[in-house]
Parts: structure tokens; C-alpha cells; sequence
């Protein structure tokens, strides 16, 4: 039978498994004004999130490589502006290869940190191989074992508001898991050098006091 | 020996009030016992942040994020660690960030455990392959020049450099 979804995935069982939103509509409503954070993102799918949802802009810093890097690049911007909100938007893939980072950052909690995983169970980038979050691992509860305070895990579109909230609060880092169908993330093609890319990225906010 | 102890005091407070200097508020480290005055002056200074991390490579990709803010880190480590970062350096060499390493030697000068010789003989062409420029420091008055060129090296000239702190400096581990 002919479907629309990723060649091998098995959708029905990701469904009975919770990954039911869609990330093109679910990541934007949650995010909401992306204007108020400044954006660190992984590797493919959340990079293709964040490039379309802010037509790849100057307050977004996207990978295409340094898998694992992305919790602890938001982690030193967060600290370098302290008068800035920082969103890391990572995957379950790229946030499984260093998961260490939730524990140094727990340990500083800082406030305007946070940190949101779209986690669709699979490596899509690669074909669509199940992560280790389709397989039992629940990086909520990794994340709350490792300090963090503030988490959440948001599976369907009643969620979301509150979800958009938790990022902009300031009493601590926060961490939501937001569970998607494994689809494709959309089709933007954004600036790929991560030279041109950091310099574009401080001219922008160093610029502006 | 107090001598030498006295001395490692000295040049490490040093080192720290040069890094300040140059507005490093940053420093990542995973504990060692090479860089430990270095760690807990910093753990000790209301002005700056001290991370520790649970694996090196989490520190490169913090440098990279200061410097997204206009800020500036160290990166705090044993040899053993610069086996940690390679592919995360890809990060560094690709993006242009200026970055800076302090590292404490194992493997090396006098070394008596086997299992430190394979990476720590190994820092100097593994960092060398990723784009990093290693500095060796054997005597305690060049450690002060040679991070001062270091800095230079890397907040003026915007590269990636390793400062080697080698066991001639700091002495052989006793086991």
C-alpha cells in the first residue's frame, strides 16, 4: 500500500508508541515567537526546524556535523548572555550522543536555558533507523536523573501552550521532550558553512547591544 | 618536595591572573590533578563560570558557544582527553572559532603507566590533524611567555592552540 511516510518506517507502531504530532506543526505552535530566543539547533531535522521556522536566520546557529555539540554550544552562550534566552533544539539522536552534557548543565541550571528535544524515535537523516527512544529509553526521566528540575514530556497538541511557556520561564533550565511523528522535517535548504554561519550569528547579536 | 610544590603554586597563580586578564569567563574542565589550582581558583571567582564536564569534547563545543556570545573560555584537560574531541574540533576547524586548551601531560616525560602512553604520545599529530597549533611548555619560566602567545594566538589571531604542559614541567605522577 502506497503511503506518504518515510521509505521502512513503521508508522503504525510509532503511533501506538506515542509518536503521533507532526514536527511542521507541532515545533512551530510550541515555540511560538521565535524572535524571543536565540537558537542553537542539531544536526538535520531540528536544523531544518529552526531554519524554516525563522527563514534561516541571524539568531540561529544550525549543525550539519560535531554530533552531540549542541546542549553544551547553547550551554556557553547561555552563560556568555545571561540577558538572553537560549533554546537549544536537538534531537533524540544527537542528544543520545552525549547525554552527559544534561548533567553539566543541571549542575549550573541556568535560567535562561532551554532545552527541547524532538524526539521521533529514529535517525532520520541516516534512513530511518529506530533511536533508543523507540526502544524504551526515556530521555525525560534521563534528564530529571541527571538534575534538571524543570521537564516535560509532550506528546499531543494540548500540551503545547504550556510547553511554550516553560521555554520563556526563568527559574532554571528547562527540558521538554516533544514526541513527533517520524516524517520528514521540512525541505529548507539553509546556510550549511559554519563559518559564514558564526559570523553571521555574532555580527548579529554583538552588533545590537 | 616543597620546592617544587612552592614553584607549581607560583606559576599556576600566574597563569590565572594572565587568563583573567585576557577576560576568560570560562573555564571547562574535567577534574585533574595537573590543573587543579587553575580549577579551584576558578571555582573560587564570583566573576567568572567554572564547568565541570563529564567528557572534554562537551568543553569544545562550550568554547564554541561563548564565543557565539562574545565571550571567552579555557579548556582545562588531561592528555587523555584530546582523544575525547577530535571529531568535535570538526566544530572548531569548520566554524573558525578561536579556541584554547591547557593540557597536562601524561604518557610522556618519566611516565611509569603503560595505559597513558598511547593517547598522550599521540596529542601533539592527532590535535596537529584537526587544525589545532600545539605549544610544548618543560620549564616553569616559559609557562607564563608561552600562554601569553597563546592568547595572542588565539584572540587575535582567531586559531586553535593546544599549550602542552608537559611531565618535565609538572613532574611525573608517583605511583
Amino acid at each position: 500500500m502506497a503511503n506518504d511516510y518515510p521509505q521502512g518506517v513503521d508508522m503504525a507502531a510509532a503511533i501506538a508508541a506515542g509518536f503521533v504530532l507532526d514536527r511542521r506543526d507541532a515545533v512551530p505552535k510550541l515555540i511560538g515567537r521565535h524572535e524571543d530566543f536565540l537558537f542553537v539547533t542539531g544536526l538535520a531535522g531540528t536544523a531544518r526546524d529552526i531554519a524554516a521556522l525563522t527563514h534561516d536566520g541571524a539568531h540561529i546557529y544550525t549543525m550539519a556535523g560535531a554530533m552531540g555539540g549542541a546542549c553544551m554550544i547553547g550551554l556557553g552562550l547561555a552563560l556568555a548572555r545571561p540577558d538572553k534566552r537560549v533554546l537549544v533544539a536537538t534531537g533524540d539522536g544527537e542528544l543520545l550522543m552525549n547525554v552527559g552534557a544534561l548533567a553539566t548543565i543541571a549542575i549550573l541550571n541556568p535560567a535562561n536555558l532551554s532545552i527541547l528535544v524532538v524526539d521521533n524515535g529514529h535517525y532520520g537523516e541516516t534512513g530511518y533507523q529506530k533511536s533508543h527512544t523507540s526502544l524504551g529509553v526515556d530521555l525525560e526521566k534521563i534528564a530529571a536523573g541527571s538534575g534538571i528540575k524543570r521537564t516535560r514530556t509532550i506528546a499531543n497538541e494540548t500540551g503545547l501552550a504550556e510547553g511554550g511557556r516553560m521555554l520563556r520561564e526563568g527559574n532554571g533550565t528547562a527540558f521538554i521532550v516533544l514526541k513527533v511523528k517520524p516524517d520528514d522535517p521540512p525541505p529548507y535548504k539553509r546556510n550549511l558553512d559554519p563559518a559564514s554561519c558564526r559570523v553571521r550569528f555574532r555580527t548579529a547579536l554583538l552588533s545590537t547591544a | 618536595m616543597p620546592d617544587r610544590q612552592d614553584a607549581a603554586v607560583r606559576w599556576q597563580d600566574e597563569l590565572y591572573a594572565l587568563l583573567r586578564r585576557h577576560n576568560i569567563t570560562q573555564f571547562a574542565y574535567v577534574p585533574d590533578a595537573g590543573h587543579r589550582i587553575l580549577i579551584d581558583r576558578s571555582l573560587a571567582d564570583p566573576d567568572v563560570h567554572s564547568v565541570a564536564l563529564t567528557t572534554e569534547e562537551e568543553g569544545v563545543a562550550l568554547m564554541a558557544g561563548a564565543d557565539l556570545g562574545g565571550a571567552r573560555g579555557v579548556l582545562l584537560m588531561q592528555s587523555s582527553g584530546a582523544g575525547n574531541c577530535i571529531n568535535m574540533l570538526s566544530l572548531i576547524k569548520g566554524g573558525h572559532f578561536p579556541f584554547l586548551t591547557l593540557l597536562s601531560m601524561r604518557g610522556d616525560f618519566g611516565e611509569g603507566n603503560p595505559w597513558q602512553y598511547p593517547m598522550g604520545q599521540a596529542v601533539e599529530p592527532v590535535l596537529s590533524a584537526m587544525g589545532v597549533i600545539c605549544l610544548r611548555i618543560e620549564r616553569a619560566e616559559d609557562v607564563v611567555p608561552t600562554v601569553s602567545a597563546a592568547l595572542t594566538m588565539v584572540c587575535q589571531g582567531g586559531r586553535a592552540v593546544a599549550v602542552l604542559l608537559t611531565q618535565k614541567l609538572l613532574g611525573a605522577k608517583a605511583f
